[in-house]
Protein backbone atom coordinates (compact mmCIF):
# COMPACT_ATOMS: atom_id res chain seq x y z
CA UNK A 1 0.00 0.00 0.00
CA UNK A 2 1.18 3.46 -0.85
CA UNK A 3 2.25 5.53 2.15
CA UNK A 4 0.13 8.49 1.10
CA UNK A 5 -2.96 6.38 1.67
CA UNK A 6 -2.19 5.88 5.34
CA UNK A 7 -3.48 9.14 6.75
CA UNK A 8 -6.94 8.96 5.21
CA UNK A 9 -7.23 5.40 6.42
CA UNK A 10 -6.42 6.38 10.00
CA UNK A 11 -8.96 9.16 9.68
CA UNK A 12 -11.55 6.75 8.36
CA UNK A 13 -10.78 4.27 11.14
CA UNK A 14 -11.29 7.04 13.67
CA UNK A 15 -14.68 7.89 12.18
CA UNK A 16 -15.64 4.25 12.24
CA UNK A 17 -14.79 3.78 15.88
CA UNK A 18 -17.10 6.58 16.89
CA UNK A 19 -20.50 5.38 15.70
CA UNK A 20 -23.16 8.02 15.64
CA UNK A 21 -26.85 7.83 14.89
CA UNK A 22 -27.82 8.79 11.39
CA UNK A 23 -31.05 9.93 9.81
CA UNK A 24 -32.99 8.94 6.80
CA UNK A 25 -33.40 11.84 4.50
CA UNK A 26 -37.13 11.91 4.83
CA UNK A 27 -38.83 13.72 7.64
CA UNK A 28 -41.25 11.20 9.08
CA UNK A 29 -45.00 11.51 8.73
CA UNK A 30 -46.40 13.80 11.40
CA UNK A 31 -42.97 14.85 12.62
CA UNK A 32 -43.24 18.39 11.34
CA UNK A 33 -45.59 20.81 13.08
CA UNK A 34 -48.63 21.56 10.91
CA UNK A 35 -47.68 25.16 10.18
CA UNK A 36 -44.28 24.08 8.90
CA UNK A 37 -45.78 21.27 6.86
CA UNK A 38 -48.09 23.77 5.15
CA UNK A 39 -45.29 26.29 4.71
CA UNK A 40 -43.03 23.83 2.87
CA UNK A 41 -45.92 22.62 0.73
CA UNK A 42 -46.58 26.21 -0.36
CA UNK A 43 -42.90 26.83 -1.08
CA UNK A 44 -42.59 23.66 -3.15
CA UNK A 45 -45.78 23.89 -5.22
CA UNK A 46 -44.67 26.65 -7.64
CA UNK A 47 -41.59 24.61 -8.57
CA UNK A 48 -43.77 21.60 -9.33
CA UNK A 49 -46.16 23.66 -11.45
CA UNK A 50 -43.35 25.22 -13.49
CA UNK A 51 -41.71 21.79 -13.74
CA UNK A 52 -44.85 20.13 -15.09
CA UNK A 53 -45.19 22.88 -17.68
CA UNK A 54 -41.56 22.43 -18.73
CA UNK A 55 -42.01 18.68 -19.05
CA UNK A 56 -45.07 19.01 -21.25
CA UNK A 57 -43.26 21.54 -23.48
CA UNK A 58 -40.24 19.28 -23.65
CA UNK A 59 -42.26 16.27 -24.74
CA UNK A 60 -44.09 18.38 -27.32
CA UNK A 61 -40.99 20.05 -28.80
CA UNK A 62 -38.34 17.35 -28.37
CA UNK A 63 -40.10 14.02 -28.10
CA UNK A 64 -36.77 12.34 -28.87
CA UNK A 65 -35.65 13.19 -25.33
CA UNK A 66 -38.46 11.18 -23.73
CA UNK A 67 -36.23 8.17 -23.12
CA UNK A 68 -33.63 10.38 -21.44
CA UNK A 69 -36.37 11.81 -19.25
CA UNK A 70 -37.31 8.27 -18.28
CA UNK A 71 -33.68 7.52 -17.55
CA UNK A 72 -33.41 10.54 -15.22
CA UNK A 73 -36.46 9.40 -13.28
CA UNK A 74 -35.31 5.79 -13.19
CA UNK A 75 -31.89 6.83 -11.91
CA UNK A 76 -33.41 8.75 -9.00
CA UNK A 77 -35.78 5.83 -8.40
CA UNK A 78 -32.96 3.29 -8.14
CA UNK A 79 -30.60 5.44 -6.11
CA UNK A 80 -33.18 6.37 -3.51
CA UNK A 81 -33.98 2.68 -3.04
CA UNK A 82 -30.36 1.87 -2.21
CA UNK A 83 -29.80 2.01 1.50
CA UNK A 84 -26.05 2.19 1.64
CA UNK A 85 -23.99 1.61 4.78
CA UNK A 86 -21.97 4.57 5.87
CA UNK A 87 -18.85 4.95 8.00
CA UNK A 88 -21.00 6.05 10.93
CA UNK A 89 -22.50 2.58 11.24
CA UNK A 90 -25.93 3.30 9.90
CA UNK A 91 -27.59 3.49 6.52
CA UNK A 92 -28.80 6.30 4.38
CA UNK A 93 -29.48 6.63 0.69
CA UNK A 94 -28.41 8.83 -2.22
CA UNK A 95 -30.97 11.00 -4.00
CA UNK A 96 -30.08 10.63 -7.68
CA UNK A 97 -31.37 14.06 -8.71
CA UNK A 98 -28.07 15.49 -9.97
CA UNK A 99 -27.95 13.58 -13.24
CA UNK A 100 -31.42 14.56 -14.43
CA UNK A 101 -30.82 18.17 -13.41
CA UNK A 102 -27.75 18.40 -15.61
CA UNK A 103 -29.78 17.01 -18.51
CA UNK A 104 -33.09 18.83 -18.08
CA UNK A 105 -32.60 21.61 -15.54
CA UNK A 106 -33.80 21.92 -11.95
CA UNK A 107 -37.55 22.40 -12.54
CA UNK A 108 -38.03 19.17 -14.47
CA UNK A 109 -36.13 17.26 -11.81
CA UNK A 110 -38.34 18.79 -9.10
CA UNK A 111 -41.27 16.89 -10.58
CA UNK A 112 -39.39 13.60 -11.03
CA UNK A 113 -37.87 13.77 -7.55
CA UNK A 114 -41.28 14.46 -6.01
CA UNK A 115 -42.75 11.44 -7.76
CA UNK A 116 -40.07 9.27 -6.19
CA UNK A 117 -40.84 10.74 -2.77
CA UNK A 118 -44.57 10.23 -3.27
CA UNK A 119 -43.98 6.55 -4.06
CA UNK A 120 -41.86 6.15 -0.94
CA UNK A 121 -44.34 7.87 1.33
CA UNK A 122 -47.37 6.00 0.01
CA UNK A 123 -45.97 2.48 -0.34
CA UNK A 124 -43.06 2.38 2.06
CA UNK A 125 -44.18 4.77 4.80
CA UNK A 126 -40.86 6.56 4.34
CA UNK A 127 -41.52 10.22 4.75
CA UNK A 128 -45.16 11.15 4.60
CA UNK A 129 -47.88 13.12 2.89
CA UNK A 130 -47.89 15.97 5.39
CA UNK A 131 -44.10 16.16 5.25
CA UNK A 132 -43.95 15.60 1.49
CA UNK A 133 -43.76 19.34 0.86
CA UNK A 134 -40.71 19.67 3.09
CA UNK A 135 -39.07 16.50 1.81
CA UNK A 136 -39.71 17.50 -1.79
CA UNK A 137 -38.23 20.91 -1.10
CA UNK A 138 -34.96 19.47 0.21
CA UNK A 139 -34.52 16.62 -2.28
CA UNK A 140 -36.43 17.74 -5.37
CA UNK A 141 -36.08 21.54 -5.26
CA UNK A 142 -32.97 22.47 -3.28
CA UNK A 143 -30.96 19.44 -4.48
CA UNK A 144 -31.53 20.13 -8.19
CA UNK A 145 -30.90 23.87 -7.82
CA UNK A 146 -27.64 23.16 -6.01
CA UNK A 147 -26.69 20.68 -8.73
CA UNK A 148 -27.53 23.22 -11.42
CA UNK A 149 -25.58 26.03 -9.77
CA UNK A 150 -22.54 23.85 -9.09
CA UNK A 151 -22.54 22.42 -12.62
CA UNK A 152 -22.72 25.84 -14.29
CA UNK A 153 -20.19 27.28 -11.87
CA UNK A 154 -17.74 24.41 -12.33
CA UNK A 155 -17.93 24.79 -16.09
CA UNK A 156 -17.43 28.54 -15.86
CA UNK A 157 -14.21 28.17 -13.90
CA UNK A 158 -12.99 25.68 -16.48
CA UNK A 159 -13.32 22.31 -14.77
CA UNK A 160 -13.74 19.36 -17.10
CA UNK A 161 -17.24 18.20 -17.99
CA UNK A 162 -16.76 14.95 -16.08
CA UNK A 163 -15.58 16.66 -12.92
CA UNK A 164 -18.40 19.21 -13.14
CA UNK A 165 -20.91 16.33 -13.27
CA UNK A 166 -19.27 14.66 -10.28
CA UNK A 167 -19.26 17.82 -8.17
CA UNK A 168 -22.82 18.77 -9.09
CA UNK A 169 -24.26 15.36 -8.20
CA UNK A 170 -22.25 14.97 -4.97
CA UNK A 171 -22.92 18.43 -3.63
CA UNK A 172 -26.62 18.22 -4.48
CA UNK A 173 -26.78 15.00 -2.48
CA UNK A 174 -24.95 16.54 0.48
CA UNK A 175 -26.92 19.78 0.18
CA UNK A 176 -30.22 17.94 0.40
CA UNK A 177 -29.30 16.67 3.85
CA UNK A 178 -28.09 20.07 4.97
CA UNK A 179 -31.44 21.55 3.95
CA UNK A 180 -33.27 18.78 5.84
CA UNK A 181 -31.20 19.69 8.91
CA UNK A 182 -32.23 23.33 8.51
CA UNK A 183 -35.89 22.36 8.15
CA UNK A 184 -35.76 20.25 11.30
CA UNK A 185 -33.83 22.92 13.18
CA UNK A 186 -36.38 25.59 12.24
CA UNK A 187 -39.22 23.42 13.50
CA UNK A 188 -37.39 22.17 16.58
CA UNK A 189 -35.09 24.87 17.91
CA UNK A 190 -33.00 23.76 20.85
CA UNK A 191 -33.93 25.27 24.21
CA UNK A 192 -30.30 26.19 24.67
CA UNK A 193 -28.85 27.90 21.64
CA UNK A 194 -31.99 27.96 19.52
CA UNK A 195 -32.19 27.15 15.85
CA UNK A 196 -28.46 27.23 15.26
CA UNK A 197 -27.66 24.76 18.03
CA UNK A 198 -30.32 22.41 16.66
CA UNK A 199 -28.96 22.79 13.17
CA UNK A 200 -25.47 21.88 14.31
CA UNK A 201 -26.89 18.80 16.03
CA UNK A 202 -28.81 17.60 13.00
CA UNK A 203 -26.17 18.60 10.45
CA UNK A 204 -23.10 17.22 12.19
CA UNK A 205 -24.73 13.83 12.08
CA UNK A 206 -26.02 14.17 8.54
CA UNK A 207 -22.79 15.44 7.04
CA UNK A 208 -20.49 12.64 8.16
CA UNK A 209 -22.97 9.92 7.26
CA UNK A 210 -23.68 11.39 3.89
CA UNK A 211 -20.17 12.26 2.68
CA UNK A 212 -19.27 8.79 1.34
CA UNK A 213 -22.77 8.41 -0.11
CA UNK A 214 -22.46 11.75 -1.84
CA UNK A 215 -19.22 10.54 -3.41
CA UNK A 216 -20.95 7.32 -4.50
CA UNK A 217 -23.75 9.33 -6.07
CA UNK A 218 -21.26 11.58 -7.87
CA UNK A 219 -19.42 8.56 -9.24
CA UNK A 220 -22.57 6.77 -10.41
CA UNK A 221 -23.78 9.94 -12.11
CA UNK A 222 -20.48 10.24 -13.95
CA UNK A 223 -20.79 6.60 -14.97
CA UNK A 224 -24.17 7.13 -16.59
CA UNK A 225 -23.04 10.41 -18.12
CA UNK A 226 -20.03 8.64 -19.65
CA UNK A 227 -22.46 6.31 -21.37
CA UNK A 228 -24.62 9.19 -22.58
CA UNK A 229 -21.63 11.08 -23.97
CA UNK A 230 -20.79 7.98 -25.96
CA UNK A 231 -24.24 7.05 -27.22
CA UNK A 232 -26.48 10.11 -26.92
CA UNK A 233 -24.39 12.94 -28.30
CA UNK A 234 -27.26 14.27 -30.40
CA UNK A 235 -29.66 14.49 -27.49
CA UNK A 236 -27.01 16.05 -25.25
CA UNK A 237 -26.38 18.73 -27.85
CA UNK A 238 -30.09 19.28 -28.28
CA UNK A 239 -30.46 19.83 -24.54
CA UNK A 240 -27.35 22.03 -24.64
CA UNK A 241 -25.57 19.85 -22.11
CA UNK A 242 -22.64 19.42 -24.47
CA UNK A 243 -21.26 22.02 -26.82
CA UNK A 244 -19.10 21.48 -29.86
CA UNK A 245 -15.75 21.75 -28.10
CA UNK A 246 -16.68 19.23 -25.44
CA UNK A 247 -17.87 16.81 -28.04
CA UNK A 248 -14.42 16.76 -29.59
CA UNK A 249 -12.79 15.57 -26.37
CA UNK B 1 -9.46 8.53 -14.90
CA UNK B 2 -13.17 9.08 -14.28
CA UNK B 3 -13.83 8.33 -17.91
CA UNK B 4 -13.37 4.63 -17.24
CA UNK B 5 -16.59 3.13 -15.95
CA UNK B 6 -15.01 -0.09 -14.71
CA UNK B 7 -12.70 1.99 -12.52
CA UNK B 8 -15.62 4.05 -11.20
CA UNK B 9 -17.56 0.90 -10.37
CA UNK B 10 -14.57 -0.41 -8.45
CA UNK B 11 -14.28 2.73 -6.28
CA UNK B 12 -18.04 2.70 -5.70
CA UNK B 13 -18.02 -0.88 -4.46
CA UNK B 14 -14.99 -0.14 -2.31
CA UNK B 15 -16.72 2.88 -0.73
CA UNK B 16 -19.71 0.72 0.13
CA UNK B 17 -17.63 -2.15 1.52
CA UNK B 18 -15.21 -0.11 3.63
CA UNK B 19 -17.70 0.64 6.44
CA UNK B 20 -18.69 -3.03 6.60
CA UNK B 21 -15.07 -4.15 6.78
CA UNK B 22 -13.91 -1.69 9.42
CA UNK B 23 -17.06 -1.40 11.47
CA UNK B 24 -18.75 -4.74 11.03
CA UNK B 25 -20.46 -4.74 14.40
CA UNK B 26 -22.41 -1.55 13.92
CA UNK B 27 -26.17 -1.78 13.66
CA UNK B 28 -26.59 -0.26 10.21
CA UNK B 29 -30.15 0.43 11.18
CA UNK B 30 -32.61 2.38 9.14
CA UNK B 31 -32.28 5.92 10.27
CA UNK B 32 -35.82 7.17 10.62
CA UNK B 33 -36.16 6.08 14.23
CA UNK B 34 -33.09 8.07 15.19
CA UNK B 35 -34.59 11.23 13.75
CA UNK B 36 -37.67 10.72 15.87
CA UNK B 37 -35.48 10.31 18.92
CA UNK B 38 -33.60 13.55 18.41
CA UNK B 39 -36.83 15.43 17.81
CA UNK B 40 -38.37 14.15 21.03
CA UNK B 41 -35.11 14.97 22.78
CA UNK B 42 -35.25 18.55 21.57
CA UNK B 43 -38.94 18.98 22.25
CA UNK B 44 -40.27 16.48 24.77
CA UNK B 45 -43.88 17.53 24.46
CA UNK B 46 -44.02 17.04 20.69
CA UNK B 47 -46.49 14.44 19.51
CA UNK B 48 -46.74 13.44 15.84
CA UNK B 49 -50.11 14.73 14.68
CA UNK B 50 -50.54 12.51 11.66
CA UNK B 51 -49.53 8.96 10.87
CA UNK B 52 -48.92 7.18 7.59
CA UNK B 53 -52.13 6.17 5.88
CA UNK B 54 -50.59 2.80 5.05
CA UNK B 55 -47.52 1.03 6.30
CA UNK B 56 -45.97 -2.17 4.99
CA UNK B 57 -47.29 -4.85 7.35
CA UNK B 58 -43.82 -6.35 7.90
CA UNK B 59 -40.16 -5.89 7.20
CA UNK B 60 -40.45 -8.57 4.53
CA UNK B 61 -43.15 -6.66 2.66
CA UNK B 62 -41.20 -3.47 3.01
CA UNK B 63 -38.11 -5.06 1.48
CA UNK B 64 -40.31 -6.46 -1.29
CA UNK B 65 -41.45 -2.96 -2.16
CA UNK B 66 -37.92 -1.59 -1.96
CA UNK B 67 -36.68 -4.30 -4.30
CA UNK B 68 -39.56 -3.49 -6.61
CA UNK B 69 -38.53 0.15 -6.65
CA UNK B 70 -34.93 -0.72 -7.41
CA UNK B 71 -35.81 -3.36 -9.98
CA UNK B 72 -38.23 -1.11 -11.85
CA UNK B 73 -35.62 1.64 -12.09
CA UNK B 74 -32.78 -0.72 -12.95
CA UNK B 75 -34.96 -2.45 -15.53
CA UNK B 76 -35.58 0.82 -17.30
CA UNK B 77 -31.90 1.77 -17.17
CA UNK B 78 -31.00 -1.64 -18.63
CA UNK B 79 -33.55 -1.18 -21.39
CA UNK B 80 -32.18 2.29 -22.10
CA UNK B 81 -28.58 1.07 -22.32
CA UNK B 82 -29.51 -1.81 -24.60
CA UNK B 83 -31.64 0.40 -26.83
CA UNK B 84 -28.94 3.04 -27.22
CA UNK B 85 -26.21 0.51 -27.91
CA UNK B 86 -28.40 -1.07 -30.54
CA UNK B 87 -29.25 2.28 -32.07
CA UNK B 88 -25.60 3.17 -32.35
CA UNK B 89 -24.50 -0.10 -33.85
CA UNK B 90 -22.87 0.48 -37.20
CA UNK B 91 -22.35 4.22 -37.01
CA UNK B 92 -25.10 6.54 -35.93
CA UNK B 93 -27.92 4.98 -37.90
CA UNK B 94 -31.30 5.69 -36.32
CA UNK B 95 -33.72 2.86 -35.81
CA UNK B 96 -36.79 3.74 -37.90
CA UNK B 97 -39.70 4.71 -35.70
Amino acid sequence: MNISFKKPIYFLALLLLVPKPAFAMHIMEGFLPAEWAVFWWLVTLPFLIIGLKKISNLIKDHSETKLLLGLSGAFAFVLSALKIPSVTGSCSHPTGVGLGTILFGPFVMSVLGSIVLLFQSLLLAHGGLTTLGANAFSMAVAGPFIAYGVFKGAQKIGLTFTFAVFLAASLADLGTYVITSIQLALAFPSEVGGIFASFVKFASVFAITQIPLAIVEGLLSVMVMNFLVKYNVNELKLLQVLNKTQEAK
Amino acid sequence: MLKNNAFILFITIALICIPLMFNGNAEYGGADGEAEELITELNESYKPWFSSIWEPPSGEIESLLFVLQGAAGAGFIGYFIGYMRGRNRGGNAEIPK
